[in-house]
């Protein structure tokens, strides 16, 4: 189990911090995959890279992460080193480029696993197992990551990234560059690594909400470095209640469009300058049902069982 | 532009590349009218005297005053560095354009001529075709290296565009259907602005360079006065072995100084253009 | 792989084509007919006038069609015909420049194979540690500005006059005949440490630039980064970089190639070394034309040989390249 507590994370620019994540608290449970969506630069990815890798320009500010009750050194680059790829892994946005492109798989595999003093002929055996469950020839050990195809990169690094059994497994837009029915496949491996007990939770972020409907068990919706919504991902696509998961939600296209553009059509206005984020409710100035309350800061409250919602608007039944 | 200026003064690289510039432009602007002397070539005092105060920078072999040809050839310099380093410019940006944007056979044939001429030494170019002109002034002398300098920029250039094209804001303009040359001027060319800059700083040091090599093995202008013909001339007539530093210590440290300014004024505007490298 | 070379050697073959061309069109083309030039050096002795006027229309062929004159030019090339060298008459322009060869491959490749290797490995430290790129940064970018002959210049000037350690002049002392023994090959060294020098020290700032770039953008470079994330050391880290990066500055080889020569031209002058160089000053100052477009077939020759060398040396460090893929490069 991880939980987060009030984490605040800010970017460093010139002009000042940009409050990336403002005061973030939720929990992932044991086996779950708890899916993260947001429109870009909404701190989604701030919030997966915090988890693994917090490094400038992003500044710890306050908070705590922790890790089956194990408080995370997340503002300590060195001291994290421990934790990475054993506990916490990642598959990055950039999936397709994160192998060192001259050096053979088995190499690069080799020189990983003996940073956390792993032997590779220890590992040997499993990572030919797990190959095979994501249909890779263990042939490709010998051969230079650009002579595969993206969609084999990705399911390697999938393989790579779980290869020591993580507790926590981030995946940070990992299906945005496949296509539908590619984006299903690799769906179904996550939930099976999961099944399989190879990674006990998954963080899988996207800006593409639809994707998550497939994979996630519950959903957190941010906003302007906020989390607005929590909940389990039948209720949250079926009974939205925040107004900005509301607009989220409607503006996706019939099942098997995707999203081209990240921008979200069907919500007007901009979200807001993380620089000076606006007081209270950051979303107000897009919500169609703003109203003085809205001056005010909305708490994060459970509205019902296991549901969680950040405004004013919204009360509980 | 206020924001440019902001961080260009707050980038030392910048200040110090353009400070060094000037210093020398100030000097070629003035410096002819500060000398005694009208004629650079003209033997006014007897030879090899060391500076004194007449002689600022002393005296030649042949009794020519050493400042008033430095900043004669001060000028040659930045005269060569603007035309010929412009004309590179231009052209390696027009080829490299074209090429980018147009794509199929016309990219195909001007990379084939940019690689050609990418591989020939620069300067056996320049020698063959300045070795037989028996007339050469500093004006015939910049179209030459300007002719000769540009394929890496046409290089360049052409992956800028490339990059460029493959944007967001560039196929939104081509669904809009905007004429090519609107797209070119209104969306790709702004984009390069910074770039065209960087580029020019670049090969206006190339220029100055392959210039002082031409100027030093006797294919410099056949009137008039550079700095590559100071070292030419300090060379032939044993200045070194006479000991008459004076003679090559000026025209050598001056265009290592405008070169090395230039440089840092090219890295100091790329961190200012660029915000990923401005941490500093 | 053999794509790639094949490429490669197919802009080669053009490159030469192109060359030979220039070589053969600029004399014709020129403004101010060299051959009327060239004959009036003769004018004080209108009997060598007469024979050197008859020898240079028979050597261009000047009273042959275009076509054919152009055609012989080839045909003389193969053949090895370079012409004769009027500034050492009678001696054929291939014998002087076979002459000159060596003494600058014996002062250009040290220079440039130790420069890049100490380039490459100063600006890898300097990416290393911050403090010292902040010092050692401008540094370079001085030292890549100084014109060849001038550091050349100054190193006569203050190892040769000031301190008298070297010789300033010639490949050896003129006392002194070419063989084999301690002595001579002492004195060889002793006219060679400064040439050497100047090309190998002006070299290095650009070299050092290039690995320290190179090695801050592979650092950069997502697959750092996901090294990064599962909690590799940086030393891990570097030393991929550190062989990414060297890769480009094996093609830099290749395209530096030309300055380096140029700067090689620039340095014999000023130590009178009796290479390819001095004898082109010498072409240029004599108007001997014959001499002067052989140098140049042979530097060009030269370059493209040696980037040949580099492409295949290329291929065989980079896999992307040997195994067929990529090359977009090119």
């Amino acid at each position: 189990m991880v939980e987060i507590k009030g984490l605040k994370i800010y970017y460093k620019t010139l002009r000042g911090d940009a409050k990336a994540l403002d005061d973030v608290t939720f929990t992932i449970n044991d086996r779950e995959i708890l899916g993260i969506a947001g429109e870009s630069g909404c701190g989604k990815s701030t919030l997966g890279n915090s988890l693994i890798l917090l490094k400038p320009p992003m500044k710890y500010v306050s908070g705590e992460v922790r890790l089956n009750g194990e408080r995370l050194p997340i503002d300590n680059t060195v001291e994290m080193r421990k934790y990475r790829y054993k506990k916490i892994s990642l598959i990055p946005q950039y999936a397709m480029d994160a192998l060192n492109p001259t050096r053979k798989i088995g190499g690069i595999i080799k020189d990983l696993v003996g940073q956390h003093r792993v032997k590779y002929e220890e590992i040997e055996g499993r990572l030919h197992e797990r190959l095979r469950m994501v249909k890779l020839s263990k042939d490709i050990l010998n051969m230079y990551p650009f002579e595969l195809s993206g969609g084999m990169k990705q399911r390697l690094v999938l393989v790579i990234s779980t290869l020591l059994n993580p507790d926590l497994l981030i995946a940070d837009e990992v299906t945005s560059a496949l296509d539908v029915s590619s984006q299903k496949a690799v769906s179904l491996m996550f939930k099976e690594f999961r099944d399989e007990k190879i990674v006990n939770s998954i963080v899988f972020i996207t800006h593409d909400i639809a994707v998550l409907y497939q994979i996630a068990d519950r959903i957190a919706i941010m906003y302007a470095g906020k989390v607005v919504e929590i909940g389990p991902t039948e209720e949250i696509m079926k009974n939205p209640l925040h107004p900005y998961t509301k607009a989220l939600i409607k503006s996706l296209p019939n099942a098997g469009i995707r999203h081209t553009h990240q921008k979200l059509e069907g919500i007007p206005g901009h979200p807001p300058n993380l620089i000076n984020p606006p007081e209270g409710c950051r979303f107000k100035d897009r919500c169609p049902f703003a109203s003085d309350e809205c001056l005010n800061e909305p708490p994060l409250v459970e509205v019902e069982p296991g549901r969680y919602v950040a405004c004013w608007k919204v009360k509980g039944r | 532009m206020k924001e440019f200026m902001y961080f260009a003064f707050k980038n030392t690289k910048f200040k110090i590349g353009l400070s060094i510039l000037l210093f020398f432009l100030i000097l070629a602007t003035i410096g002819p009218y500060l000398s005694h002397y009208k004629d650079p070539l003209e033997y006014v005092s007897m030879s090899n005297l060391p500076p004194n105060k007449d002689n600022w920078l002393g005296t030649t072999t042949f009794g020519q005053d050493v400042f008033t040809q430095f900043v004669y050839g001060l000028r040659s310099t930045f005269f060569i560095g603007l035309f010929g380093g412009g004309l590179a410019t231009i052209i390696g940006l027009l080829i490299g354009f074209i090429a980018g944007y147009k794509g199929g056979w016309i990219d195909e044939i001007l990379m084939m001529l940019t690689n050609i001429l990418i591989v020939i030494p620069t300067l056996a170019l320049l020698i063959i075709i300045a070795a037989y002109l028996p007339y050469r002034g500093i004006g015939i002398q910049s179209v030459i290296i300007g002719l000769t300098a540009w394929p890496w920029t046409a290089r360049a250039v052409r992956a800028q565009t490339l990059s460029l094209k493959s944007r967001e804001f560039v196929n939104l303009a081509k669904i809009t259907a905007l004429p090519p040359l609107k797209i070119v001027l209104e969306e790709i060319a702004p984009n390069m602005m910074s770039y065209v800059v960087m580029v020019f700083i670049l090969q206006f040091a190339g220029a100055i360079l392959a210039a002082v090599g031409l100027d030093f093995i006797g294919l410099g202008p056949t009137r008039g006065i550079s700095l590559g013909l100071m070292l030419q001339y300090s060379v032939l007539w044993n200045a070194i072995q006479l000991g008459i530093w004076w003679w090559f210590i000026p025209p050598g440290l001056a265009i290592t100084m405008i070169v090395s300014s230039l440089y840092f004024l090219n890295i100091g505007l790329d961190e200012i253009f660029n915000p990923r490298l401005r941490e500093e | 792989m053999l794509r790639y070379l094949i490429k490669k050697l197919y802009i080669y073959i053009l490159t030469f084509f192109f060359a030979v061309t220039i070589d053969w069109l600029i004399p014709r083309f020129m403004p101010g007919d060299p051959i009327l030039v060239l004959v009036s050096r003769f004018s004080g002795l209108p009997e060598s006038a007469k024979v050197m006027y008859g020898y240079l229309i028979k050597a261009f062929g000047l009273d042959l069609p275009l076509w054919k004159q152009y055609l012989n030019f080839w045909m003389a090339i193969f053949k090895g015909d370079l012409g004769i060298s009027i500034y050492l008459y009678p001696k054929p322009v291939l014998s002087v420049i076979a002459q000159a060869i060596p003494y600058t491959l014996v002062v250009l490749l040290p220079s440039i194979l130790l420069s890049w290797i100490v380039g490459n490995y100063i600006g890898a430290a300097a990416a290393r540690h911050r403090s010292l790129d902040s010092s050692m940064l401008p540094v370079f970018y001085i030292i890549t500005s100084i014109p060849y002959m001038w550091l050349g210049i100054l190193l006569a000037w203050a190892f040769g006059v000031l301190l008298g350690i070297f010789p300033i002049a010639g490949a050896y002392s003129f006392s002194m005949r070419p063989n084999w023994s301690w002595q001579f090959v002492a004195d060889f060294l002793k006219h060679w440490i400064l040439p050497f020098l100047s090309l190998f020290i002006v070299q290095i700032g650009g070299w050092a630039i290039g690995m320290r770039n190179l090695i801050i953008y592979e650092l950069e470079a997502n697959y750092s980064r996901y090294l990064e994330a599962l909690g590799a050391s940086e030393g891990l880290i570097r030393r991929y970089a550190f062989k990414n990066a060297i890769l480009p500055q094996i093609t830099g080889l290749a395209l530096q190639l030309g300055t380096i020569v140029a700067g090689s031209i620039a340095t014999e002058v000023v130590f009178a070394y009796p290479g390819m160089g001095y004898i082109l000053l010498q072409g240029i100052l004599n108007q001997d034309y014959f001499l002067v477009q052989g140098v140049f077939l042979f530097i060009i020759i030269g370059v493209l040989l040696a980037n040949f060398l580099v492409d295949i040396l290329y291929m065989i460090v980079d896999p992307r390249i040997r195994l067929g893929l990529g090359g977009e490069n090119v």
